[in-house]
């Protein structure tokens, strides 16, 4: 029997300095990386963590234990892990609840991946907004190294690792993987063309591999109670439980750790408190912003990776955004097209040039001086956005759009006329 | 006039340029530090910075235009980032840019004569539970209406 209650990432997020080393000991930290380097050799924990099916965090789902078996086991180059601490997908929050209630969780995870994979260094890429998340991370991992959990000899064992806390510098497309590699050399976070996979030619050019601060916070507890332990917290193919940011018209925002396949109504009806009073529910955005939005009538769905692709959605960063029926999508439009086109990378053409001209368009609308044929417009441009870029942020500007157009398009005509016929009084 | 970094600035970019395994990587973490101590990064400082990395101040140049946070002109004292990202404009927060901009006597991207306060629109912060929500510096405010920012503002000195 599943215990819904049960919590793997969050559990002591309450307890007064949670964020301490001698407080997460005393919850029974540390004890995972203890087990690992007196009991368990780094084959033994892959095959826990690809046991656990535990897939990645960030957005694309990617089983872990996949990725790092894909790291070559014959080359001489150091091997880096990146963890990827960007956090800036629209309606993402999770990952800075970990790192400021739990940052020892994180570096826990992230010594055993190390441990695991055969790696000495780790950088910590955070984005540059959560400064003060990045000074509590930098004092935990002082604390760690004082308490020889970080550095040479970790825990008189022969292993050793130290880990860099890296911080961004207000860029969305440097929590795309490759652009991340780019920055952290020091450069523009234009994205790399692929092949290579970062597996093989990663940071300065060695064997890299980057996961997201929900993933590795999870393989303390895969090491400590075991891969199936963690695959039964979840659904097939898809284990544990994940933070589900809930943001928007809801009574509660906040975020629920809950099992993977939790489904979305018990999400927002009961954990996130049901629609703020008065307000009643038009769509919502499941996975992050760049998830295609779902209508009221189609969030009969379950919250994983499978359940969200056969809704023609995606479970992305499992952030939700709640939309009321006040509110205009064509508002909703103006505002994702706003970020996506600030925040094109510019080196594709088809996300440069479509997404600010979707941009000039969808304002054009607002203010009354658009035509509702120009929504034809839009679904063109965007559908040449689609598969047509480097890296997935041209898709990920694409579908929301897409989205949009398909399943609101008899408002978004009316709104256009509405708004042409008060420009016109004016 | 020359400006030259203070000790204890020094100290800190030679211990950032000996932590990564080559000079280069540690472009992001210096500028940050050269915009801290100089409030801005103009062109008297992407050649310092050139220097101490050993690369062409073009490539300084290349990273100062993409990254958001490396300011090129001087920002006021308090430098107010207020989100403009879904969920808080769902919460209100175009109301709340109008209320700042008129309760300031500056658009968006404007620094007040005093040079206390400069305001900006930014992309989501990361903190949606507490929309509509704003930086200032470093610090983070969630849950704002326009009482909440008049205390706030009425704080800071």
């Amino acid at each position: 029997m599943k215990k819904v209650d049960e919590k793997i990432l969050t559990r002591d997020f309450g307890v007064e300095n949670s964020h301490t080393l001698d407080v997460y000991r005393k919850q029974g930290g540390y004890e995972a990386l203890s087990k690992a380097l007196k009991k368990l050799k780094p084959e033994d924990i892959l095959s826990e963590v690809k046991a656990a099916h535990l897939r990645g965090r960030g957005g694309a789902g990617f089983p872990a234990g996949m990725k790092w078996d894909f790291i070559p086991k014959d080359s001489e180059k150091p091997r880096y892990l990146c963890v990827n601490a960007d956090e800036g997908e629209p309606g993402t929050f999770k990952d800075r609840y970990i790192m400021s209630h739990a940052p020892h969780l994180l570096i826990e995870g992230i010594l055993l991946t190390c441990y695991c994979v055969g790696i000495k260094t780790a950088f910590i890429y955070i984005r540059g907004e959560y400064e003060n998340v990045a000074r509590r991370l930098e004092s935990a991992l002082e604390e760690a190294r004082e308490a020889g959990l970080c550095g040479k000899a970790i825990l008189g064992s022969d292993f050793e690792c130290d880990m860099i806390v890296h911080r961004g510098a207000g860029a969305y497309i440097c929590g795309e993987e490759t652009a991340l590699l780019e920055s952290l050399e020091g450069k523009r976070g234009n994205p790399r063309l692929k092949p290579p996979f970062p597996a093989a030619v990663g940071l300065f050019q060695c064997p890299t591999v980057i996961n997201n601060v929900e993933t590795l916070s999870n393989i303390p507890s895969i090491v400590l109670q075991g891969g199936k332990w963690f695959s039964s917290r979840g659904i097939q193919e898809d284990g544990g439980t994940r933070i589900f940011g809930v943001s928007g018209f809801v009574a509660k925002p906040g975020i629920y750790e809950l099992p993977v396949g939790t489904p979305l109504k018990d999400i927002i009806f009961t954990h996130a408190g049901g629609m703020l009073e008065g307000k009643t529910l038009k769509a919502v955005i499941p996975g992050g912003m760049s998830a295609p939005v779902l209508k009221a009538d189609e969030i009969d769905v379950t919250m994983d990776c499978h359940c969200m692709l056969e809704a023609d959605s995606m479970l992305g960063s499992s952030a939700v955004i709640v939309i009321d029926q006040d509110t205009s999508m064509l508002d909703v439009l103006r505002i994702m097209i706003k970020f996506y086109s600030h925040e094109s990378c510019g080196q594709c053409t088809p996300c440069r040039i479509g997404t600010s001209w979707i941009y000039k368009i969808v304002q054009r609308m607002c203010r009354g001086k658009g035509r509702r044929e120009e929504i034809d417009e839009i679904s063109r441009l965007a559908s040449n956005i689609l598969g047509k870029t480097l890296c997935p942020m041209g898709d990920a500007a694409a579908m929301p759009i897409l989205s949009i157009v398909a399943k609101f398009r008899g408002e978004l005509e009316e709104t256009i006329v509405e708004r042409s016929q008060k420009a016109k009084i004016q | 006039m020359n400006r030259d970094y203070s000790d204890s600035t020094r100290t800190k970019i030679a211990e950032i340029l000996k932590r990564y395994p080559n000079k280069e990587a540690a472009l992001l973490p210096v500028l940050q530090l050269t915009r801290r101590e100089f409030g801005s990064i103009g062109e008297e400082e992407e050649k310092r910075v050139a220097v101490l990395i050993g690369i062409s101040p073009l490539r300084v140049r290349e990273a100062v235009t993409f990254y958001s946070m490396l300011n090129r002109k001087p920002l006021g004292k308090y430098h107010i980032q207020i989100c403009s990202n879904l969920s808080c404009s769902l919460m209100g927060a175009e109301n709340l840019i109008a209320f700042l901009s008129e309760k300031l006597g500056i658009q968006p991207g404007e620094t007040t004569p005093d040079r206390k306060f400069t305001l900006s629109t930014v992309e989501c912060l990361g903190a949606c539970e507490q929309a509509p929500c704003m930086m200032i510096n470093d610090d983070y405010f969630g849950y704002l209406d326009p009482k909440k920012i008049d205390e706030i503002l009425s704080r800071l000195s």
